[in-house]
């Protein structure tokens, strides 16, 4: 059901990559009977038939696509289950008259279906086990009751056994489920153990199998409707509050935490206002979240009255409950989300950032600037013990005139620099940097560099590099 | 007049602080070893001139930082505000490129009190408030020109080579003491500042860093 259909000519199929090697996933008819086989690699596949037309899988869309599967099939019964990666489970006792008698059923699901242009195999049956021998190896429904003279032609690997042992039940003569249920069961269970007895029952019905249904997807949503319109930010904030404990029992009750919050205000003449709280962590105390709603909940108009509440979760995280190392640490961490979710309102999320370490000799890419929201600081900035001290500020390349002199092409004596004559009193260097010719950069289009420390009498120490490739010189940061 | 430098440095807590002057970023990265807690850096994001982490890792820890960038004069204030009254901060320093009125400055005292939390404005020069509790000006030196303005040899062994970090802060204003100015360097070892020589006389030591802020228009 999860396989892409295709009316083409040529085979068909979407290929995975498993443990470095692609696989065919899953086929078309038309490749199936051209003799190709689901798990065959892709290199065996192309030297069968050469026009096999492939593409990747992507399983999780296919699981996607099975849970919006799983809704529709709702229409016919509400338990509705997941079977493994390209099946549904549905149990429909005590639906099927709604649809006219279970053939009447069938025949609607499949009509649906086709027109959806999704290609289905359906069993039903009085038993989990028999409907799924009957979709994977003979469609139709098993008589009720009884469903074993349907089943007994069909081979052994419809009793969802696994592969090997499937094999020793065919070397033992035993190859369909027939012959299965006519063989004394105490031999059978003392070579294979109970699992073989035990699907047996289940198809036969003897042994009940439960079917878990999917459970209701959780919506993070409350609503507070008001019988008089209010207008006061304070009483706004008020049922935000109530709001915000229903929210946060509900989130905190799954282990969840809130990262978007979406505040809906409706107004008397129908108009509605939105604020939307970004966090910077994933959060589910009310006590904590409700002032950082403050700046936003002053900004709205209320007009002539705000009548309906609703606060949305429509992005949330797993928030698992940690172990309390210490309750000051704990609070230093509360504070610093909170404050940056306060900027965040402000100054916008992204614009709160933090330093992390980047691995490159490149003054200007040893580092990198994340948003502190979605980053977890460094554990430790890298010092690396031969690296010459680096400027405080970095700028872009100023241009400075003069020419390098004496034997070691020192930095000019005297030199110009944002309209300051400066004097150089004591120089160190060079030390050369190349570009990175891996990552192409206009900065570094001059070549190498030799940077020198400067120390001017006037006291500004500057960082300049001169480019012997290219002769110049340019001041690119300050030390102090 | 001789003041004692361990009396305004580190800085007050509570209180928001000015610094101003070519070697201000230096003071500032220096200020940010004083707290556990973490420092908050506020700066323009139109800013050309960009911290350099590699650098401040000399004088304190770039993970412990958070940089807050603003467009307007208003937002740096704001954050400032938000970030001073918080208390999560240990040290709230925030660049500013516009004079500071009153209102404003007070206004980050107030909040600076509130959250028990430093905070430092880092200013072009003549920008400041008067709510200020310290304003400091610092100008970096060469290492002859601090030994010829202090007219006699330094204390404290050779005379440092490049790597030297040797600054002049004059304290320019002081609503709890005196003003006063010192030659400080950057001791690696210890990972603080400190003293090099203490210039008494504020007459000779005031006439040489006049002289070279003349020279920088």
């Amino acid at each position: 059901m999860g396989c892409a259909q295709t009316t083409a000519e040529p085979p068909f199929a979407l290929t995975l990559r498993e443990s470095n090697t692609e696989r065919l996933y899953c086929l078309s008819g038309q490749a199936q009977h051209l003799g190709l086989m689901q798990g065959m690699t892709l290199s065996d596949a192309r030297a069968l038939r050469p026009d096999l037309i492939t593409r990747p899988a992507t399983p999780e869309l296919d699981q996607q696509f099975l849970r919006a599967l799983a809704r529709w099939a709702g229409r016919y019964c509400p338990w509705v289950g997941v079977e493994g990666r390209d099946g549904l489970v549905l149990d429909v006792s005590g639906s099927t008259h709604l649809f006219g008698g279970e053939s009447e059923m069938l025949a609607d699901m499949r009509m649906r279906l086709t027109r959806a242009g999704i290609a289905a195999r359906i069993g039903l049956a009085d038993s989990r086990g028999a409907a799924w021998a009957l979709a994977h190896f003979d469609e139709g429904v098993a008589a009720p009751g009884d469903p074993l003279p349907t089943l007994r032609p069909l081979p052994v690997a419809a009793l969802r056994l696994d592969g090997p042992t499937c094999v020793a039940l065919e070397r033992l003569g035993l190859r369909t489920i027939g012959d299965l249920h006519d063989t004394p069961r105490a031999p059978l269970s003392r070579r294979f153990g109970n699992g073989v007895l035990m699907r047996l029952d289940q198809a036969l019905g003897v042994q009940g199998e439960p079917l878990t249904p999917l459970p209701d997807p959780p919506r993070y949503g409350v609503r507070l409707t008001l019988p008089e319109p209010i207008g006061l930010s304070a009483d706004v904030m008020a049922g935000l509050a109530r709001l915000l404990d229903g929210l946060c029992d509900r989130l905190r009750a799954q282990d969840m935490g809130a990262r978007v919050l979406q505040l809906t205000l409706r107004r008397v003449d129908q108009a509605s206002q939105q604020v939307e709280l970004r966090l910077a962590r994933a959060m589910n105390d009310p006590a904590v979240i409700l002032p950082l709603f403050e700046r936003g909940v002053s900004a709205v108009e209320a007009g002539y009255g705000i009548d309906q509440l609703r606060l949305g979760a429509p992005r949330v995280e797993a928030l698992p409950p940690a172990q309390i190392q210490s309750a000051i640490r704990q609070s230093e961490e509360e504070g610093v989300a909170s404050l940056i979710t306060k900027l965040g309102t402000r100054i916008g999320l992204e614009n709160v950032q933090r330093f992390l370490p980047a691995d490159s000799h490149i003054p200007e890419r040893a580092h990198i600037l994340a948003a502190a929201a979605f980053s977890e600081p460094a554990e430790k900035w890298p010092r690396p013990a031969a690296l010459p001290p680096r400027p405080l500020r970095l700028f872009a390349p100023e241009p400075i005139g003069g020419r390098a002199t004496g034997p070691g092409r020192e930095p000019p004596p005297q030199f110009r620099w944002r309209g300051m004559r400066l004097e150089r009193v004591h120089v160190e260097g060079p030390e050369r940097l190349t570009p990175e010719w891996w990552l192409p950069s206009e900065a570094w289009q001059n070549g190498v560099r030799d940077y020198w420390r400067v120390e001017t009498r006037q006291g500004r120490r500057l960082w300049m590099y001169h480019t012997p490739q290219n002769p110049g010189w340019f001041v690119q940061g300050e030390f102090a | 007049m001789s003041a004692d430098f361990t009396a305004v440095y580190p800085l007050k807590r509570g209180r928001a602080h000015e610094v101003c002057g070519p070697g201000a970023t230096y003071f500032a990265a220096s200020c940010c070893n004083s707290s556990p807690k973490p420092s908050m850096w506020i700066l323009p994001d139109w800013s050309h001139e960009a911290l350099n982490p590699v650098g401040l890792a000399q004088y304190c820890d770039p993970t412990r930082i958070l940089l807050a960038k603003a467009k307007t004069q208003v937002d740096l204030l704001a954050a400032a505000e938000e970030a001073l009254r918080s208390g999560a901060m240990g040290l709230v320093i925030c660049e500013i490129y516009e004079p500071l009125s009153l209102t404003h400055g007070r206004r980050l005292q107030l909040a600076a009190e509130a959250g028990r939390t430093t905070g430092l404005i880092v200013m072009p020069e003549g920008m400041g408030s008067n709510a200020a509790e310290t304003r400091w000006h610092c100008t970096p030196l060469s290492g002859k020109a601090a030994s010829g303005s202090a007219g006699n040899p330094l204390q404290s062994g050779p005379e440092k080579g490049l790597d030297s970090t040797r600054q002049r802060w004059d304290i320019i204003k002081n609503k709890s003491g005196t003003l006063a100015s010192w030659v400080t360097d950057w001791d690696a070892t210890s990972h603080r500042v400190i003293v090099v020589s203490k210039t008494g006389e504020r007459s000779r030591a005031a006439s040489a860093p006049l002289g070279l802020r003349a020279d920088h228009g």
